[in-house]
Order: structure tokens, then sequence, then C-alpha cells
């Protein structure tokens, strides 16, 4: 049994009178102890999703599990009760405006009942989990944002969640704080054994500490698999427009050059043989490297090249054959991509 | 002109005028509050939504505050008079400035709640918050600086009102500027009410101010 299941979910609402179809059948399992990554362009349905796990919204067809309860089952209060076994972190914090940060850490612990002096000791303890014990009575508006996070990270661990739901958790903040808060999520994964969904629009986030991926295109789930697979192969538009998408365009060069344009990933034994230059000297043509990057996929170091090959369709497969033989994964990259 | 007797009737005339404003200001809180937070729980992006209650509170508030103050006054005098005993003098007055306040102190309530940032009420609900929570621990405490300037701005509207029902014999600082002032020709007493009024004004308002300041943590 997965620790969460999404059945069949279809969401629908209705505005002024016409019905938008923010989710449509999506079937998603997420193993207890994962860093489950959603992601797709801005209005593709994930913020939906998400607020799906803990029925923040209430799905018009289709069932949520949680450890095998369904949610729907649950009396009002028994979902509350649910509710505060599942964390949940926002783009834009959602502190308490008017309440310290020791405050807004003790906060669900005082509606769960918890006395002052017990929820102020876990504060602390928490505080300093995230490295912010020293600020403890500052108000959330005298904190940069990567520490507003920290305070929203303690806070939704306070009552011990089994789960965490991160929604664009980090698209507010710079590319350094990002990655402090993302260390800091796998860091909580791996001490507290909490399964962790992320959703977001960036790619790097989800290479960066998902292990497995999810990708949604306007309301519909288009493709899931392991992180590693996904970025190697991606085979949906939205997920190669996903991955294409967070580097400079090669279209502009192909414009110039004229050429067909390959995108060659490649991780682990390959890296040794110089792969490409003994193309070019098999082959005796230009081969032009538009991009190349290494990235760290699921702990991984993984290389990705755009290429430009020279003109003939017979040299572009000869090519291409010989890459892939090398163990290297070779998709074309498409026109419709930027 | 400042004989003691003038003096003696200027200080019972600030003390009413205290009197009135004060406490039809609590009580109308006492009564407005409650109507406050049920508007902005039952309007369209509220807790719960319930357009049934919403639009029954929401037009019996409007419908009095679009009673002029003084035909409100004339209105409710059957009423006062069973309340109080009497339809004349500083506590007969706090009738009408309840009725009038209210309401008024409802749409001002209503308004400062809905202010209070949606996300922070839907983080509360992820935490597994009641709406009675919501209510008591999110929404009240977010809102209390614009609770306390929108208390302050009633406060100095019923201190105005208070002066006219002295039109009517209301008694208080309006009272005294209307009978020396209008029925005596006495210029010099009448000026002096009115500044005593711009003084007790202005000290509502820096009490209200600098108290709204105090509880404000949002800016450094
Ligand atoms: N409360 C709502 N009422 C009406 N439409 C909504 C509501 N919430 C989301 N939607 C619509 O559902 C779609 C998905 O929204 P959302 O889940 O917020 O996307 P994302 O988080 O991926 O940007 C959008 O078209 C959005 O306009
Ligand atoms: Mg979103």
């Amino acid at each position: 049994m997965s620790e969460i299941e999404i059945k069949n979910l279809t969401k629908r609402f209705q505005v002024k009178g016409h019905t938008v179809t923010a989710l449509e059948h999506i079937n998603l399992n997420i193993e207890k102890g994962e860093i489950f990554g959603i992601i797709g362009m801005s209005g593709a349905g994930k913020s939906t999703l998400v607020r799906s796990i803990n029925y923040l919204e209430k799905p018009t067809e289709g069932q949520v599990l949680i450890d095998g309860v369904d949610l729907s089952d649950l009396s009002t209060k028994e979902l509350r009760k649910k509710r505060s076994e599942i964390g949940m972190i926002f783009q834009g914090f959602h502190l308490l405006e008017q309440k310290n940060v020791l405050d807004n850490v003790c906060f669900p612990l005082r509606i769960s009942g918890v006395g002052r002096k017990e929820a102020k000791d876990k504060a602390r303890a928490l505080l300093k989990t995230v490295n912010l014990e020293e600020k403890e009575k500052a108000y959330p508006s005298q904190l940069s944002g990567g520490q507003k996070q920290r305070v929203a990270i303690a806070r939704a661990l306070a009552t011990e969640p089994k789960i965490l739901l991160c929604d664009e958790a980090t698209s507010a903040l710079d590319p350094q704080t990002t990655e402090s808060i993302l260390a800091l999520l796998k860091q909580i994964n791996e001490n507290l054994g909490i399964t962790i969904v992320i959703i977001t629009h960036q790619m790097s986030v989800v290479t960066d500490i998902c292990q497995k991926v999810a990708i949604i295109d306007n309301g519909n789930l288009v493709e899931q698999g392991s992180v590693k697979e996904i970025f190697a192969h991606p085979t949906s538009d939205a997920a190669k427009e996903l991955i294409f998408g967070t580097r400079p365009s090669p279209l502009s060069v192909r414009e110039v050059s004229g050429n067909k344009t390959v995108r060659v990933v490649f991780g682990g034994g390959s890296s040794y043989e110089p792969v490409i230059a003994n193309a070019i000297l098999r082959f005796q043509v230009p081969i032009n490297i538009l991009h190349a990057d290494t990235r760290n996929v699921g702990g991984k170091a993984v290389g990705e090249m755009v290429l430009g090959l020279p003109e003939g369709e017979k040299i572009q497969e000869d090519i291409t054959a010989f890459l892939r033989e090398r163990g290297l994964t070779v998709t074309e990259v498409d026109e419709h991509v930027n | 002109m400042l004989t003691e007797q003038v003096i003696e009737m200027l200080t019972q005339g600030v003390k009413d005028t205290l009197y009135m404003t004060l406490v039809s200001a609590v009580i109308g809180y006492v009564l407005g509050l409650p109507l406050g937070i049920l508007l902005n729980v039952t309007g369209k992006k509220g807790l719960r939504p319930n357009r049934v209650i919403y639009g029954i509170v929401g037009t019996f508030c409007n419908i009095i505050r679009s009673i002029p103050f003084l035909i409100l006054l004339i209105l409710l005098i059957p009423v006062t008079r069973a309340i109080v005993g009497q339809s004349y003098g500083s506590t007969a007055t706090i009738v009408p400035l309840v009725v009038c306040a209210a309401p008024y102190i409802a749409r001002v309530v209503e308004s400062s709640l809905q202010d209070v940032d949606a996300g922070v009420i839907e983080a509360a609900k992820a935490m597994g918050a009641s709406n009675l929570q919501i209510i008591f621990r999110v929404l009240l405490v977010e809102a209390r600086t614009s609770l306390v300037t929108g208390f302050t701005i009633t406060t100095g509207l019923l201190l105005g009102y208070s002066a006219m029902s002295g039109t009517v014999g209301g008694g208080g600082l309006g009272d005294i500027a209307v009978r020396y002032g209008y029925y005596r020709w006495q210029t010099d007493i009448m000026i002096v009410t009115v500044v005593l009024l711009i003084v007790v004004f202005q000290i509502i308002q820096y009490l209200g101010t600098k108290v709204s300041g105090r509880l404000d943590h949002r800016k450094r």
C-alpha cells in the first residue's frame, strides 16, 4: 500500500456558469519516504493536485487515500486530525504576521491542544533544526525569504507529520537560497523519513532532490517515473519542454546553421571514451556543440549536450546510430521547443 | 464669561460627551463585532459562504445605515423611552447611537477581516484548524491593527453624532453649544465647546493611532 494513493481524480471548477477542468483522471501513487516531484507549467493544475492531497480541495470525482484511508470517508473532525498529520509549505510562506517566529511555530501545536510550555520547548527544538534558534523573537517582516521559509518548514514539522507537501516552496527564492532550502528538505527526508511531495515548475528542483517525478500538462498526468529515466528519455511534449526549456534555446543557433539538432544524455561509463571526438574522426564531418551541461540527477552526475549535426539525412542517421551504440540517449530536438 | 458655573457646566459637558461616545462605542462593538464576523464568514470568500444569511444581515445593516442619524433619533424615541425611561439626556442618547453604530461597525469589522491574507487562512486550514480557531486565533489576531483603526474611526463618528443629538436635548457638549450658541447668542461659550470637541476628537484619534501602531508587527 502506497502512503498516498490518488485514484482517478478529476477536479472541475464552476466559473461564471462554465466549467473549468483543472485535473482529469489523475492516477498517482507516492511511496513512504520518497521525495516525489510534480512538475508542470503555470496553470497546469499542480496546486489543485497538491491541495487535493489534504482535501483543501475536494475532488469532483475519484479518491485520495492516505495510508489506505479514503479522505472522503472522514468526518470534519477526523479530516482536521488527518490534516495535522500532513505538513504543508507554500510559495508565499503564509506566516502569521502579527506573531513572532516562536509563536508561529507553536501555532499548530496550540490549536491541537498542546500546552504553552510544551509547545514552546518543541518549537525551540524545531527552530534549531532549521538553523533559526537566534530568531525566535523576530517577526516575519524582519526575516528574509529564505528565513521565512525555514520558519514555515519548522511550523509544518511541529505536529510531526508523516507527509510534507511543498507548493512552489522555492519559487520566490533566489538560486542560492533555493539550494539551501532544498538541502534542508533532503536532510529532513533522510533524518525523519518524511515523505515529501514537491510541486514546482523548475526542472532543476526536481533533478536536484526528487527520486520520482510526475509531469502534469493542462490537467493531465502525461508522464511519470524515476527522475533519471524521464530526464534521459522524455517522451511527452510537456516533459521535453520542461527539460529543454531550462536552458537557452538551441534554435537560434540552428537557424543560422540550418542543420539538425539532437540532444544527447550520458551518465556514468561513457564519459571516459571521447565519443564526440571519435564520431568526428570516424565520419570526417564537423559536429557543433551548441550546449553542454552536467547535472546532478538523483545523486549521479549526468551529462547533457545539444549537438548540431551536419546536413544530409544519411550522415545524420549514421552519427545518431554511432552515438546510440555507445550507450548515449539521443533525442531529436523538436521544432516546437522554445 | 468663564465663571465658575460655566466651567463646571463645560466639565460636565465633556464628561457627558465622553460617557455617551465611549459607552455607545463599547455596546456598539458588543453587537457589531459578532455581526461583522458573521458577515465575513458567510460572505462569498468567507470560511462558510451562505448567501441567505449574508443577504439578510447585510440588507439589515444597509437599511439602518441609510437612515440619517437625526431621523433615527426621532424614530427611536418610543424605543428609547421603553429602555431608559425617558427620551432626553445623555443615557437616552446612547440608544440611538448604538443602533446607528452597530451596523456601521459590522461593515467596518467585515472589511478589516477581509484584508487578512487568504494564504494565512489556507495555511491554518492545512494545519487542521477549525473555523472557530481560524476566527479567534487567525482572523481577529491578524486583523487587530485594522480593527483598532476601525474602532477609532467609529468612536470619532459617534462623538460627532453625540454632539448632533444635542439639538434635541441629548446632553453633553453638543447640547451646550446649541443652548448657548443658538438660543442665547453666547457665541463665546459656543466656540469654547467646539474647541473642546475638537480637542476630545484629537485625543481619541491620537490614542487610536498610537495603540494600533503599537500592535502592528508587520513593519519593522
Ligand atoms: N478556486 C478556483 N476556481 C476556479 N478555477 C480555479 C480555481 N483554482 C484553480 N483554478 C483553475 O484551475 C487550473 C489549474 O490551476 P492551478 O492548480 O492553480 O495550477 P498551477 O498550480 O499548476 O499553476 C487553472 O486554469 C486555474 O485557473
Ligand atoms: Mg500553483
